[in-house]
């Protein structure tokens, strides 16, 4: 492992992966194997989730593709020193900040949306010219495999890695130095992640997960409220981070909600849910027999049927639900819906603020006062009103989690920030000198009003401050031309003190 | 028995009042520190001479009027800073609304070094308190003095119920570390640093870390060696050395460093005269066990000028002074055939907070910045980038992560929540999401994706 990683670094240290030139042929490879080798991929994602190619494509392979479309036409802009606003110590200087690779990046993948949560980072890695380790989730092995085979076929091979294994390689490989590790999981091993990365000061970006609360008001369109929910609930199969874990409303709602989700499922998956190519199973045993166990005990409202056999869980709503029970003290990923049944917007905003954040918060109303109520009034990774999921597509908003849903965020922009140092730069002349000697021992205490003058009296400051700095300016270029050093500098000085005094009144 | 627990609850209390969120409040305790700075300046400049020797020029400096300016700059843009950012949509949520909402994390910890007792210290909390957090400030126990003052005086001037001051050592330190914090800011060394990360991962806690290590500077043989040298010795000695960004070392052709070490002399002289120690412009070494680790230090090489402070020369690679952050009046001078070797010799070492280079020559001074990596980068000159608030001040790889001053703290200590409202309708456009798939639904998306105006995903 240790050897691997090398490898990847050496080829880092060569700054191959560094002109933009290069960033854009490897994110172009990268387009070209997705288009080339759908079939291939979504076959892969198939297999490991029992997914039908539409949903593959258009969960996973259109996002990515809309990823790598964003880079491609953004990045010549992104890579460019951006200018800052500059004081009157530095007006004469090149101020600027420089976006730079931080080296080699780790990018830890999941199982649940096995090709983009692998390969949207690794946009964003490769964007920023970084070399990238990727360890795609082995749970998902068809993916797993179909990425090792596929990605050294289209991009440089030395660069762009992937490593295969379990825990143990997991392991190892987290033992190795990186500059920076993007992990989606769990909360229990990003912690582990983030305490292997202390070890040698690496930042990390972890997207993790938890129960995310969706309220529903009163006042609303329980039809649409439904069928967006029924959506975002048991796509995938319930698998999903930012899927609404759990229903907050008030218990008189309870029985429509049931009703009108009911009739959705049918909708969307017709009467034998079992056949429908649109619904997806649970991805092994072990969380299967998991999902199971949450429903002891349970007021099953809608569904329950499972079959281990094809580890099929059918679409499932769970009623007058007790918030000490097991389904609510774990983020479910499961078919399972839970509605837990509050008196008020207030308990609501309470129930929620008890817990730890959650990755999204989902809240539906007409009342937009009470949508940003909420908002104001809770914490979250993100949240979308009136919808679920949806806040996830837009990559121009950042995605990520907060408190033990997690730390940083992606997507779009995002990753190109996160993936880059943002080095600050002043590139200041050997010449004026003479400027300088204000700052130098030995001091006294008209050093010490002058140093405040320059450093404090911003650059911008309204446009007579602009004016007068141009004028200022304008004869500096003049008196340079005209007259000698001695001169000059006397001149200047009495416009500078002239100015220092009409600040100074100010203070 | 836990001497912080009860503090941490009582904040966090607070916190969940929602207290500290509106603007009212956190500009009130923005001009609270405003106040606290002028009405006590004598006070910290008296503290901060105990502690460090600093002179009054070096207090206001670089630790006064920056905390001021902070504040100020703070009180001017609040508003701005913490008003929802819009962003751009795509074809799917044109008719949303779309926002980044700056949110306070909540209970913050802000750890501080000795160097800069009171800019490390109130320049994050500048940016903390913005943010609308509460906060936990923990000063360094080795500047005592200023410890004292910001533990006894501080607090009065802000809102006690949202800020506490905590004391204490190394095992206080641990202790405090046990308990969850929503983000943790530390300045510090990188060896400590790791034990707050790790401490931190325990409770999933984001943090910013200020470390530091060998800031590098590369001097040009095209240059003025007495220009210089005046802005060398002028930020390597700058408050006797204890500087994370200052000039470690010194990388040249030794011809250039002929030519330096009079130009050096002669700017040590003019700055601090013929008797150094009683230079009321040169600090102190904070403490006897720093002393005793810098005066190690001095039999690496040969001492080109000595005394206080010291050029040392002829210095090799694997020297401890050329291994460990020197953090003191020592500049070690070390000898390279080109700027190749330069460049080779700083890639070997770790990402330092800043990197110098002095060159008449623009393109020589950019070349160092495009082949090198570092926190930051200043040409021709020592910290100056450190005074431009516009400019994010921190490191990369082993000099720390995250960034802070000015704007940049106040995102610092704030959650970007992505905020997507859509409106109830436009169900006709969801429907196209909806199972059961068709081959014609596929068609449609393929078509809307098409005809995207930006970048566009349609589930």
């Amino acid at each position: 492992m240790e050897r691997e990683v090398q490898r990847v670094r050496q080829a880092f240290r060569s700054g191959r992966s560094r002109p933009l030139r290069f960033r854009l042929q490897q994110l172009e490879a990268l387009r070209r194997m997705v288009q080339e080798r759908e079939k291939d991929i979504l076959a892969a994602i198939g297999a490991d989730l029992c997914k039908s190619e539409f949903n593959a494509y258009s969960q996973e392979v259109i996002t990515v593709l809309g990823e790598i479309d964003l880079m491609l036409e953004n990045l010549p802009e992104w890579v460019t020193a951006k200018p800052v606003k500059k004081n009157l110590l530095t007006m004469l200087d090149e101020a600027y900040i420089q976006p730079e690779p931080l080296g080699v990046v780790l990018i830890i993948g999941a199982w649940n949306y096995p090709f983009i949560l692998t390969i949207q980072p690794l946009v964003g890695a490769i964007a920023a010219g970084n070399a990238v380790i990727i360890k795609p989730s082995e749970l998902s092995e068809n993916t797993a495999k179909i990425l090792a085979k596929l990605l050294p076929q289209y991009l440089d091979q030395d660069l762009y890695v992937i490593v295969n294994g379990g825990v143990e390689e997991t392991t190892e490989l987290l033992k190795q130095r990186f500059d920076h590790i993007l992990y989606t999981g769990n909360t229990a091993v990003g912690k582990i992640v983030m305490e292997a990365a202390a070890k040698h000061l690496t930042p990390v970006t972890l997207e993790l997960g938890g129960k995310s609360p969706c309220y529903i008001d009163k006042d609303c369109d329980l039809d649409i409220v439904c069928r967006r929910i029924t959506w975002g609930k048991y796509m995938n199969c319930g698998q999903t981070c930012i899927a609404p874990d759990y229903i907050l409303c008030e218990a008189s709602l309870q029985s429509q909600i049931v009703e009108k989700i009911k009739e959705t499922v049918k909708e969307f998956y017709g009467e034998n849910i079992k056949e429908s190519p649109d619904y997806e199973r649970i991805i092994n045993l072990r969380h299967f027999k998991r999902i199971l166990g949450l429903l002891e005990g349970q007021e099953i409202a809608f569904g329950g049927e499972t079959d281990e056999a094809t580890r099929y869980i059918a679409p499932t709503i769970l009623t007058d639900v007790d918030p000490e029970t097991k389904v609510m003290q774990e983020e479910i990923f499961g078919p399972v819906l839970p509605i837990v049944p509050v008196k008020s917007v207030d308990e609501a905003i309470n129930f929620i603020n008890e817990r730890e954040k959650p990755l999204a918060l989902y809240i539906f109303s007409h009342n937009s006062k009470l949508i940003k109520r909420m908002i104001d009034e809770t914490s979250s990774g993100g949240v979308t009103g009136n919808d679920v999921i949806m806040h996830f597509v837009l990559n121009s908003l950042p995605f990520g989690g907060v408190g033990s849903s997690g730390m940083g965020a992606y997507h779009g922009k995002h990753s190109f920030d996160t993936f880059s140092h943002q080095r600050p730069c002043l590139l200041k002349s050997l010449k004026r000198e003479g400027a300088n000697k204000l700052r130098y021992p030995p001091n006294s205490q008209a050093k010490v009003d002058w140093g405040k003058f320059f450093m404090l009296k911003q650059f911008n400051k309204g446009k007579l401050g602009l004016l007068l700095l141009a004028f200022l300016g304008v004869v500096a270029a003049v008196l340079v031309k005209k007259y000698q050093a001695v001169l000059r500098r006397k001149t200047l000085l009495i416009f500078l003190v002239v100015h220092r005094l009409r600040w100074s009144s100010k203070q | 028995m836990d001497p912080f627990e009860d503090t941490l609850r009582q904040l966090r209390g607070a916190f969940n009042t929602g207290r500290t969120r509106p603007a009212e409040f956190r500009a009130a305790q923005l001009r609270g520190l405003g106040r606290f700075l002028e009405d006590n300046k004598q006070l910290l400049q008296d503290a901060l001479a105990q502690d460090l020797h600093k002179s009054a020029f070096e207090s206001e400096v670089s630790e006064i009027a920056i905390s001021q300016g902070e504040v100020t700059l703070a009180l001017r843009n609040l508003r701005a800073w913490m008003k929802d950012q819009r962003v751009p949509k795509n074809l799917a949520t044109q008719l949303d609304s779309a926002f980044i909402r700056k949110e306070p994390f909540g209970l913050v910890l802000i750890v501080a070094p000795w160097n800069y007792p009171l800019n490390l210290t109130l320049v994050p909390l500048v940016g903390a308190l913005a943010a609308g957090n509460c906060v936990v400030l923990k000063p360094s126990e080795i500047s005592t003095s200023v410890e004292k003052v910001l533990a006894e005086v501080l607090p009065r001037y802000l809102d006690q119920s949202c800020f506490a001051v905590v004391l204490g050592g190394p095992q206080e330190m641990a202790q405090l570390l046990e308990h969850k914090f929503d983000y943790i800011f530390f300045t510090g060394s990188p060896r400590v640093g790791r034990i707050v990360m790790t401490a931190a991962a325990k409770h999933l806690t984001p943090v910013t870390l200020e470390l530091g290590g060998k800031n590098p500077c590369y001097v040009d043989d095209n240059c003025d060696p007495q220009t210089v040298a005046n802005r060398v010795a002028w930020f390597r000695y700058f408050n006797a050395g204890q500087t994370c960004v200052a000039p470690d070392y010194i990388l040249c052709s030794p011809e250039t460093q002929e030519r330096l070490l009079p130009a050096l002399q002669s700017a040590i002289t003019r700055f601090y005269g013929d008797d150094p120690q009683s230079s009321p412009n040169l600090g102190r070494i904070i403490n006897q066990k720093q002393f005793q680790r810098l005066r190690a230090l001095l039999g690496c090489g040969r001492v080109a000028i000595g005394g206080q402070p010291t050029v040392l020369v002829d210095v090799q690679e694997m020297e401890p002074v050329m291994q460990e952050e020197i953090f003191g009046p020592i500049l070690p001078i070390v000898s390279v055939r080109s700027l190749d070797e330069a460049v080779d010799f700083i890639n070997r070492r770790e990402k330092p907070l800043a990197l110098y280079a002095f060159s008449n020559s623009s393109q020589v001074v950019k070349r160092v910045l495009a082949r090198t990596s570092s926190g930051g980068f200043c040409g021709n000159d020592g910290f100056m980038h450190l005074t431009l608030a516009s400019l994010p001040f921190g490191g990369v790889g082993a000099s720390g992560m995250g960034r802070y001053h000015g704007k940049f703290s106040f995102d610092t200590f704030s959650h970007h929540r992505a905020c997507l409202l859509r409106s109830p309708g436009m169900e006709k456009v969801n429907a196209l999401r909806y199972p059961p798939h068709s081959q014609r639904n596929l068609r449609v998306l393929l078509v809307a994706m098409e005809a995207r105006c930006c970048s566009c995903t349609l589930l």
